[in-house]
């Protein structure tokens, strides 16, 4: 056969199921540094993500158009950000446990608006095919780009120098380190971090767009596997450095095609280990990079699990 | 650069209901001076600096820039008229740099920030400082001295001519310290700045300053040029005339005293769990002070609390008397092992405790005849309490108060009533007079010396020098985690011990 290339199979599948896989994990990911960068730490992101997926896939339905359903997901997802952020302005409040809550409300409401969309099928996400120039199928396969992946990408160049080169940007990281200088300054953390909140919201609902309008790219309650969950890991191990998201969302994805690669050269046994790949390396890189003893290098100084 | 800010306030008055914090206070800086603002805590310092800056409103008072009456009813009208203030607590940003820190705080930062044209800016800018402090380093690398002058040069950077400085020198080494203020200092005389200065140490004042007004209780007890006034006159308005009480003059360390603590190789943990504290072949004697001096921050506080037994030892021995100390109240009890620890309301008591309690947590659970008991006497609890509470002079509404209710000075009297009765002979002390107005202090460096003239082996730590000459027969420095310097009493010099704590050695 022409067309067969092998082991080399492996490796390329690799590589187009981490630009497949890892849209939503850069998402999410770009999304919780800016909240996190500000002070807060979201963990209802998983919540947003479902939720997002849910909104997108219906609006989709019901216009036709998948970039309403995306404009719609951004929507709902700051509106999930801002509540999560109204609720912890109150004071003694604690950001993870509301966030807990709001992961568990956003499953579960969004499960129960999604129901009737279960069925009808929703038009899906554009794809650039950058494998043209190559006569092999697997090439082309992995080389058909979403949009929001080259966004997701451009967004994680730009988050990085905003954070640099920026007045919001420098505000964002002024609110996170010290809320007292900020205040000193005139700022308000609480409104900063309000907004910063409301964007990781909004970011995360593009990551569950993106799942149910391109891949798998249908609606149904098993949509999400935790990347809402493990895009909060991946900001730690990123260090809350943008350009660090998108590298570890890469990796992940990467980890989590390692199942259906192996699978697709003839592996028959055991691949079903691989499909953990992903969780397995979350607690990998989760242990290697703590310690009980001391604080991350690069944390923001008012995080809730770092003060 | 702009000239110096001349700045007047008259008549300030400030009540909070029925109390008043200010009465009537005038105070008046010329352009280009360096003023002192002394008193004790609690002398309406913080209160009179706030009212001048739009922090608070005053109830009565005006304010006088330049010549020319000015309403400053918030921080904001206080900066249009080119007024700043440095706060004790640095209100820099940790991880952003210097530069990025200078820029951020301005005004009219813009939305985008062309790094390459701001940084042509600030180089041109810092040209015109005596301060040279790296701008491309995050201000959490910078040492306690740059960050104080970084926080100056925000100030002249944001285009303040008058700024207050709130106790500008209490975290830093005397060589930095000198430093700073002599620079400023240049800045006055060459009519760039004007200076308002709120300090408690008189040796600054009378080394760097022009004039000084004195505050206490609210009132303007004295000012005029410090060339015209000494020490005792300064301390005088600052106290009135309640009575101080005075250190018993040092009795002699016998030569053959025995060492009561020696700490050997021992090792732990410092709070970043990123580096270690080892502390190695201390020893202090029955009746001997031994002060520990270091910048807050260089493990003195871990040691500490490995001694008190808050933290755990990874490593080396400790011995009390020869026998091995673990910190257990046991052990503490069989061999009158005391502790004064640093801010006691959070680690010497129970806060919502009543003061009986917290004086009788030593013997609470002993009978009469010292030995274990099983059930408590409220009534001996009282009578204990009553005692020690008389012979210490605490003043509390009564023995059922809450502890917290009590002042700082109160709190501190109430542990020393506890940890100084019966038989002590190792008195393990930390910062014991921070925050403590002169009398307090005086009692409480008296009682300790009392201790120590009684037989206890003191270890003293602390970070105010002057404290530590005082009191100690020995000086050790603690920098970076270990004992670096060792010095008797009579050829310590404050400079030597300076350049060790700053660990340039």
């Amino acid at each position: 056969m022409e067309n067969d290339i092998g082991l080399w199979g492996v490796p390329l599948a690799i590589l187009g199921g981490a630009i497949r896989v890892s849209t939503p994990f850069i998402f999410v990911s770009l999304g919780e540094a800016v909240t996190e960068r500000s002070g807060r730490i979201n963990l209802g992101l998983e919540g947003t993500l479902v939720f997002g997926a849910m909104a997108a896939y219906a609006i989709a339905v019901e216009t036709g158009s998948p970039w309403a359903g995306v404009l719609a997901a951004m929507v709902a997802g700051a509106g999930f950000g801002l509540l999560h952020g109204w609720i912890c302005s109150f004071p003694r409040v604690n950001d993870i446990a509301v966030g807990i809550a709001l992961m568990l409300f956003g499953i579960g409401i969004a499960f129960f608006f999604g129901k009737p969309y279960i069925q009808p099928s929703a038009p899906n996400l554009p794809a650039i095919p950058l494998g043209d120039w190559s006569s092999l199928p697997q090439v082309r396969a992995a080389l058909n780009v979403n949009v929001l992946f080259l966004l997701g990408a451009v967004l994680a160049v730009a988050l990085w120098w905003a954070f640099k080169n920026t007045k919001i940007g420098l505000i964002v990281r002024v609110v996170g380190d010290s809320a007292d200088s900020a205040r000193a300054m005139g700022l308000s953390p609480t409104a900063v971090r309000l907004f910063a909140t409301a964007f990781g919201g909004a970011l995360a609902a593009i990551g569950g767009a993106y799942l149910s309008l391109y891949y798998p790219g249908s609606w149904n309650e098993r949509i999400s596997s935790g990347q809402g969950l493990m895009a909060v890991a991946l900001v730690i191990f990123a260090r809350w450095n943008p350009l660090g998201c998108f590298a570890a969302a890469m990796l992940f994805g990467g980890a989590g095609a390692l199942g259906p690669a192996l699978q697709s050269v003839g592996v028959t046994q055991g691949y079903y280990l691989f499909y953990a790949a992903p969780y397995i390396l979350t607690l990998l890189i989760m242990i290697a990079t703590s310690s009980p003893g001391r604080q991350l290098a690069g944390a923001p100084g008012e995080l809730s699990i770092t003060k | 650069m702009s000239k110096a800010v001349a700045v007047e306030a008259v008549g300030m008055t400030m009540r909070f209901g029925a109390f008043t914090a200010l009465d009537d206070v005038s105070i008046k800086v010329p352009a280009g001076t360096f003023h002192a603002l002394l008193g004790e805590n609690g002398a309406g310092k913080s209160t009179l600096v706030k009212c001048m800056m739009g922090f608070y409103t005053p109830t009565e008072g005006q304010m006088v820039v330049d010549g020319k009456e000015a309403v400053i009813a918030s921080p904001k009208d206080a900066d249009r008229l080119g007024l700043g203030m440095v706060y004790q607590h640095f209100t820099l940003v940790p991880s952003l740099t210097g530069a990025e820190n200078l820029v951020i705080s301005r005004e009219d930062a813009p939305k985008v920030i062309d790094w390459r044209w701001e940084r042509r800016q600030l180089a041109d800018f810092m040209e015109t400082m005596p301060f040279k402090i790296p701008l491309d380093q995050p201000v959490s690398a910078l040492a306690a001295g740059e960050k104080q002058k970084l926080e100056i040069v925000k100030q002249l950077y944001l285009g303040r001519r008058f700024i207050v400085l709130d106790e500008p020198t209490s975290v830093l080494t005397p060589n930095e310290a000198e430093e700073m203020l002599g620079l400023v200092r240049g800045m006055t005389k060459r009519g760039d700045l004007t200076v308002l200065m709120i300090s408690h140490k008189f040796h600054e004042v009378t080394a760097f300053c022009d004039d000084v007004t004195v505050l206490r209780k609210g009132k303007r007890t004295g000012s005029g040029r410090i060339a015209d006034l000494d020490r005792k006159t300064m301390a005088a308005m600052m106290i009135g005339d309640q009575p101080i009480a005075t250190l018993d003059s040092r009795a002699a360390t016998p030569a053959e005293a025995k060492p009561v603590l020696t700490v050997t190789a021992l090792k732990a943990k410092d709070r970043t769990g990123l580096k270690s504290i080892e502390v190695d072949g201390l020893s202090v004697r029955a009746g001997e002070i031994v002060g520990i001096a270091g910048i807050s921050g260089n493990g003195q506080k871990e040691f500490l609390e490995v001694l008190a037994g808050q933290r755990i030892r990874e490593g080396g021995e400790i011995r009390v008397k020869a026998a091995p100390y673990a910190s257990t109240r046991e052990q503490s009890r069989n061999l009158n092992v005391r502790f004064i620890p640093e801010e006691p309301l959070r680690n010497a008591c129970a806060p919502k405790m009543t003061v009986a309690e917290n004086i009788s947590f030593r013997t609470f659970d002993l009978g009469r005849n010292g030995k274990p008991a099983a059930w408590v006497s409220a009534r001996a609890i009282r009578a204990y309490a009553a005692k020690l509470i008389e012979q210490f002079k605490v003043k509390t509404a009564s023995l059922s108060s809450p502890i917290q209710s009590l002042s700082g000075g109160n709190v501190q009297r109430a542990v020393l009533a506890r940890e100084l009765t019966g038989d002590v002979d190792l008195l393990i002390v930390s910062n014991p007079c921070f925050g403590l107005d002169f009398a307090a202090v005086a009692e409480i460096r008296a009682r300790i010396m009392k201790a120590r003239n009684g037989g206890a082996a003191v270890l003293l730590m602390s970070e105010d020098l002057d404290e530590l000459m005082e009191l100690s027969d020995r000086i050790l420095v603690m920098s970076d985690g270990a004992l670096v310097y060792e010095t008797p009493i009579a050829t310590a010099d404050v400079h030597v011990i300076g350049e060790h704590m700053a660990g340039h050695h």
